[in-house]
């Protein structure tokens, strides 16, 4: 009887020790294979480092000197100095004028973005107390930049106003915003376009990477060769996730050490959370890789799916770039599962504010729920069974 | 006789692509659905925005200021606290993407013609959303202002501005994104289908096949260069029309104009196409090669933000970026009614992309045949 | 661990009890299929392509599942057991299995991992499978960078590691030269020594005649089932040998396959060998000087011929629709001068000469990477040569104009067609871009419609279509501008014996009519059907001359009359031998 049990233990004990070794070959192959296939190279450090450097460089949403046309119709020391106003503003590049109608092929060519019109009267009118309006016309085209034009022109005129003012001793009551930004008192789009990217990159290796991999084992016959043997169809799984779980984190603290370092954006939260968050993400984003991979394999397909299930969405609808409330309502529905919108912020917020738990672990929580079902439905579709 | 080659070769390149009820597919259903998409999606507008309120003031022009903010349209939930702990907790975790607290003197100091700050705290991680909320919240402010002088009987506020904006009055986005997203769109597919066009023959060996015939290397390149120019100018025909029936944008200026530029914007996407081909031996390389073109042309083209917020140092990289100058087009003719000399100045850098992209490919061509 | 079961009695180790498997809607790719395999024994899967072979092997191997009755493998029933199965087996499949980016060792340890050989055990095994497979020097290079040949032995080593009870090989054959073929098969009969029991399957008829027994397959169903010899033996006395032909063989074989009576025939070198139908007894009465018939020993292939009904007739409707070429000057068609092709330090091809004239077939022969490609792309203008020239019809295919193209009719490996389109819309193109339109144009694709069937297909996609019809179809595309030069790159390689006849029923009829030919191929036997032959090994050419010149040449006395393989064997061991020596 207990010589039995022993034989059953021992066996079992065998049996682990043969389901890891054939783990750990699968891992190593899978590394092999890795560090020599240029397109995984490709894909995990060289575009990461082009995508950084577009969103650090490139892609960037701070006007700081949008050209506009200033139009002062009469020149009066109240004109010239409100004009001076403008002309000393960080946001703006003057080019100055007397004609509106000077400005306006400029704005239909995109040369400017706005013109400032001081009307002739101002001056007359500011004295008496009753002042024309000044005209704000921006180039509608582009809104955002068209908002910015309008905001910061109404800021220059309010501050001039209030100097005037103040100076005439004139006794305006005076409600004064004071603006806080927390986080990125620069107001420095990179700062939160970059940590937002580094999402958008595990994204790329997480589910690109690994749908085309195992695409092309299928393509090429080596996967039927796996199957005739005795791993199992958990094993396979694991021996795939595993190396690209550890690409996906070199590849995001490559990220990481590039946006610190060369960018100087901001790291205010701990490592162990920014590496608890990161391989929370990865989950999802390799089980999309996997399933995809295991449903189509056709390196074509699984590539056009990764980026249009994958990259693109984590892009465009995960509050990266373009913010989700503003979206409508059925958008903002889709936005839900796309696991990149729970990771951003989380990735915002551990390189600009610092370690905020609560907001981790429920974006975290949502996360490994993504994962698991993305997995369950990958292992399902990864049965040793061809056809 | 070269006519009677050329045309076979056209023909079986748009049966190959457009055959497979598949592939029909792949060239029409996602196009179309990006379009729907990503028209909506991809907006910079700020609304539905929640904002937090502590209001500390029991006066009216406390009060008043609430009003005013609970009623602005741009706002979807304005919260209430008493707590100051609490501004912390809803922009940590944004829950809100701004506060503003209103100090208990606020009535009295207003009453009194004495500074009354309010401040507005605002969630800095989104820092683009932010300041646009900040503008819409010193406008409301600022009325206050101008109203509380006016009931103190006071001077009213000396100065106002007038904002007018032109060619999209009420700065609709998606007057903003559809014309890109024509542009864009049609970049994707023209490139897609051109870079895969020699890959794939070149992997299934029908590439030989070609090449032993009486075809001639520049017939080969006409020939994989119609066919895709063809479905782009479909997918531009198809995206005008949803443009100005779908979405309803405007469109002032010549469609002459914009299929004339189109036709050397395709050029110019077809000649990069060919020469990603050219240069890839698998089909996977050419996908990759696509993509590492495509992202770079789409971020720096000014689609999503102005090229002259790029450092100087970058901004000629956009020179060579034929998206730059057809966006400029697609936009300038659908809002601003473009003139012919503005279409022409952005067209010829298209036309000489396409010319130096699509000999270069045929250099490639031949060189790869040895 | 085996004990041996080569005694009759033994269990079976694979037993197929009215197995049914499709695959869609189309006609079942297996069709109430029983049989057994036993342990010891080399079991060859033989069919064309499209029988059924690689899924009959996916279902022992328990990766796909049977629709309707069962299979037991070692003992395990394929559906419930499929675990234990691929604990006890081992598994090549077409493409090999390997990992191109791993070296050869470390695709061995990978599958010693996989496989569970401990590690104690590894030198061992490793040590005597690299012994056995000869890439004891290849360690530690990419599994990429090998030869076919080389893949195919690794694919093998990779199977064999925690040894197997029961080898499943699926093609091993395919795309590899005669010699690894035999190397490969003196491997896997010392394992059936020691008990293992070896599918094998194949479209090489002469690898099913090795067989200790087939399973032969056509189209899903099962045609026969037991040892070769059995088939062999039902053609005893109807095979014959037609020697002295005076005049043009290929003509002579046309007009004889037409007779009654007679159900196949090949061209073998100079002679002719003939298979009577079995009511015709006798021996074929054959008129003109100097004929010599003699009955000779039945092969597989005439029993398989005979099992599907016959060979095609001998008249090509093709080539009569042909103008015969004027049989102008003496000048070559076709010139191969110094040859000569290097890839970096590396020397594909070296110092190629042959010139072939109007109406003959020339046959490019060799092992894997020995440059026959090489010497095929430079001819036909694909590649550059580093020196010398090659021409055709007079031109220079590089330089000269699309007027020298249209002369040439080029069909390739793999039959490249495009898969898209369907079968009239591949003839269209191919009509247009050699130039045809109008009526000349619908008259010749009409003229192919009608020659080779296509009717019921002709609205099919290419990709879909059986290859034996894609063969069909690539020859059409290919000949249809009236070639007088014609480029086959391997045209027949895995296409089945009915269909590989008929295609040379083709090409015989078109070089009567003095169409040149210049075809590379891996078979043999279509080497017979060749005027002249370039042995081409290690980028040159060891051999030059007819099929029967090339087999005298190693006659020897224990083999008086050796095989085209024997004769290319023996050639290229020569020429190693050669080479060691200098």
């Amino acid at each position: 009887m207990s010589n039995a049990g022993q034989s059953v233990s021992l066996g079992a004990a065998r049996n682990r020790q043969l389901r890891t070794r054939r783990f750990l070959a699968l891992v190593r192959k899978e590394t092999f294979q890795i560090l020599r296939d240029p397109s995984s190279i490709l894909i995990a450090f060289v575009l990461p480092l082009i995508l950084l450097f577009l969103f650090g460089y490139g892609v960037s949403l701070d006007a700081t000197r949008t050209r506009i046309g200033l139009v002062v119709e009469s020149a009066t020391p109240v004109t010239q100095d409100l004009a001076a106003s403008f002309q000393g503003s960080r946001y703006f590049r003057v080019i100055n004028g007397h004609d509106r109608r000077e400005f306006e092929e400029d704005l239909i060519r995109g040369r400017i973005r706005g013109i400032v019109v001081i009307p002739a009267n101002f001056a007359g009118d500011f004295a008496s107390g009753n002042a024309a309006p000044i005209q704000v016309l921006v180039d509608g085209s582009d809104p955002n930049t068209a908002n910015f034009v309008q905001n910061y022109a109404q800021g220059v005129v309010a501050n001039w106003a209030r100097m005037r003012s103040a100076e005439v001793g004139s006794r305006l009551p005076v409600i004064k915003p004071e603006q806080r930004f927390w986080f990125n008192p620069e107001l420095a789009s990179r700062n939160f376009l970059v940590p937002g990217s580094v999402a958008i990159v595990m994204a790329l290796v997480g589910t690109l990477l690994t749908s085309l991999v195992v695409a092309r084992e299928w393509e090429r016959g080596t996967m039927e060769a796996m199957m005739a043997t005795p791993v199992t169809a958990a094993e396979l799984l694991a021996g795939k996730v595993l190396p690209y779980f550890v690409l996906g984190l070199i590849s995001m603290t490559l990220c990481v050490l590039v946006a610190v370092f060369l960018f100087g954006v901001p790291f205010r939260g701990s490592l162990f959370a920014l590496y608890t968050i990161s391989a929370a993400f990865l989950l999802p984003a390799l089980g999309q890789g996997l399933l995809i991979s295991a449903t189509t394999k056709n390196q074509f397909l699984a590539s056009q799916l990764a980026l249009m299930s994958g990259f693109l969405p984590a892009f465009l609808l995960s509050g990266f770039l373009f913010e989700i409330e503003s979206m409508p309502v059925v958008i903002q529905w889709i936005t839900m599962i796309v696991p990149a919108r729970y990771v951003i912020p989380s990735l915002q917020t551990v390189f600009l504010a610092g370690d905020i738990w609560p907001l981790f672990l429920r974006n975290i929580a949502i996360l490994l729920v993504m994962g698991t079902v993305l997995f369950v439905l990958a292992a399902r579709s990864t049965r040793k069974r061809i056809g | 006789m070269w006519w009677v080659r050329l045309r076979a070769l056209i023909l079986k390149e748009l049966l190959a692509v457009l055959r497979d009820p598949k592939g029909r597919f792949i060239l029409i259903g996602p196009p179309i659905i990006q379009l729907l998409v990503f028209s909506y999606a991809a907006t910079l507008e700020v609304k539905n925005v929640d904002i937090l309120i502590l209001n500390q003031d029991s006066g009216v022009a406390g009060y008043e200021l609430v009003q005013r903010i609970s009623g602005a349209p741009s706002f979807r939930h304005v919260l209430r606290t008493e707590d100051p702990a609490e501004i912390r907790d809803a922009i940590n975790m944004q829950r809100v993407m701004a506060a503003v607290r209103i100090d208990a003197t606020f009535s009295r100091d207003i009453a009194a013609g004495r500074p009354a700050p309010v401040q507005i705290i605002l969630d800095g991680r989104r820092s683009n959303a932010s300041q646009i909320v900040s503008g819409y919240l010193t406008q409301i402010i600022n009325g206050l202002a101008a109203d509380a002088a006016k009931a103190n009987g006071r001077l009213a506020a000396p100065v106002s501005v007038e904002p007018r904006n032109w060619f999209n009055p009420n700065l609709d986005f998606l007057w903003f994104m559809v014309p890109n997203l024509v542009a864009s769109i049609a970049l994707l597919i023209g490139l897609v289908v051109t870079a895969l066009s020699v890959a794939r023959e070149r992997e299934l060996g029908t590439f030989d096949q070609l090449m032993v015939s009486p075809l001639r290397p520049h017939e080969i390149l006409i020939g994989k260069l119609v066919p895709p120019m063809l479905i782009g100018m479909f997918h531009i025909t198809i995206f005008i029309l949803a443009a100005v029936f779908v979405f309803g944008i405007p469109l002032r200026g010549s469609v002459v104009l914009l299929y004339a530029s189109g036709f050397f914007f395709l050029a110019s996407v077809v000649g990069i196409g060919l020469f990603i081909s050219s240069l890839s031996m698998t089909q996977q390389q050419a996908i990759l090669g696509a993509f590492l073109f495509l992202v770079p042309a789409m971020l720096l083209s000014g689609f999503a933000t102005p090229i002259e917020n790029m450092p100087e140092w970058l901004q000629p990289i956009s020179y060579m970026d034929p998206l730059s100058y057809f966006l400029v087009i697609v936009k300038g003719v659908f809002l601003k009614d473009l003139g012919p000399w503005d279409v022409a100045l952005n067209t010829a850098p298209l036309a000489v992309i396409a010319i130096v992209t699509l000999s270069s490919a045929a250099w490639l061509f031949r060189r790869r045949m040895e | 661990m085996m004990s041996s079961t080569r005694e009759s009695g033994a269990a079976p180790y694979v037993t197929l009890s009215r197995v049914t498997k499709s695959f869609g809607a189309s006609s079942p790719a297996l069709d109430d299929v029983s049989g057994i395999i036993r342990g010891g024994e080399i079991t060859g899967l033989i069919g064309p392509d499209g029988a059924g072979k690689t899924t009959l092997i996916r279902l022992m191997t328990g990766l796909l599942v049977p629709d309707e009755g069962s299979l037991s493998v070692l003992g395990f029933d394929s559906r419930s057991e499929a675990a234990r199965i691929h604990d006890a087996i081992g598994y090549m499949p077409q493409r090999f299995g390997l990992y191109e980016d791993l070296s050869v060792q470390e695709n061995l340890n990978l599958y010693a991992d996989l496989r569970g050989l401990p590690l104690h055990e590894r030198s061992g095994v490793f040590e005597e499978l690299l012994r056995f497979t000869d890439l004891k020097n290849f360690t530690r290079r990419l599994a990429g960078k090998l030869s076919g040949g080389m893949k195919q032995k690794l694919g093998l080593a990779c199977a064999l590691l925690q040894k197997p009870r029961l080898l499943l090989l699926d093609e091993p054959g395919v795309g590899v030269d005669p010699i690894s073929r035999r190397e490969l098969w003196k491997m896997v009969e010392n394992l059936t020594a020691e008990g293992v029991g070896v599918v094998w399957s194949t479209a090489y008829l002469d690898e099913a005649e090795a067989c200790d027994r087939v399973l032969l397959l056509n189209q899903g169903k099962l045609l026969f089932s037991g040892p070769p010899s059995d088939l062999t033996e039902r053609m005893g006395g109807r095979v014959f040998k037609v020697t002295g032909i005076s005049g043009r063989r290929r003509e002579f074989l046309a007009k004889v396959l037409d007779r009654p009576g007679v159900i196949d025939g090949v061209i073998q070198g100079d002679a002719v060998r003939l298979v009577m139908r079995s009511d015709a007894k006798g021996e074929p009465l054959l008129e003109g000087a100097g004929v010599e018939v003699a009955p000779t020993q039945p092969r597989f292939e005439d029993a398989f011929v005979d099992l599907l009904g016959g060979g095609p007739g001998g008249t090509s409707q093709l080539a009569e629709a042909v103008k015969a070429l004027p049989a102008q000057d003496a000048a070559p068609v076709i010139e191969a001068r110094g040859l000569t092709k290097r890839f970096g330090d590396f020397t594909a091809a070296q110092d190629i000469t042959f010139s072939i004239p109007r109406g003959q077939i020339f046959g490019l022969l060799g092992p894997n990477g020995a440059g026959k490609s090489t010497t095929f792309k430079m001819l036909c203008g694909l590649l550059k040569p580093t020196a010398g020239q090659g021409r055709v019809a007079g031109f220079d295919l590089r330089r000269d104009t699309a007027e020298a193209r249209n002369r040439l009719g080029y069909m390739a490996q793999k039959f490249s067609l495009y898969g898209d389109l369907t079968v009239g819309q591949n003839l269209e193109f191919f009509a247009g871009v050699y130039g045809l339109r109008g009526k000349g144009k619908s008259q010749r694709i009409a003229l192919m419609n009608d020659i080779f069937d296509f009717g019921p297909h002709a609205k099919m996609s290419a990709k879909d279509l059986p290859l034996g019809l894609k063969q069909r179809l690539a020859l059409a595309c290919a000949v249809m501008h009236e070639p007088e030069v014609l480029f086959l790159d391997e045209p027949t390689s895995g296409v089945d014996p009915i269909s590989r006849r008929e295609f040379w029923t083709h090409i015989n009829g078109l070089v009567e009519k003095g169409v040149t030919v210049l075809v590379t191929t891996h078979f043999m036997e279509e080497a017979e059907y060749c005027d002249r032959i370039s042995l081409i090994y290690r980028g040159q050419s060891i051999a030059l001359g007819s099929p029967d010149e090339l087999k005298v040449r190693v006659a020897s006395a224990e083999n008086p009359d050796p095989t085209m393989e024997d004769a290319f064997i023996a050639l290229v061991e020569q020429s190693q031998a050669e080479a060691v020596a200098a």
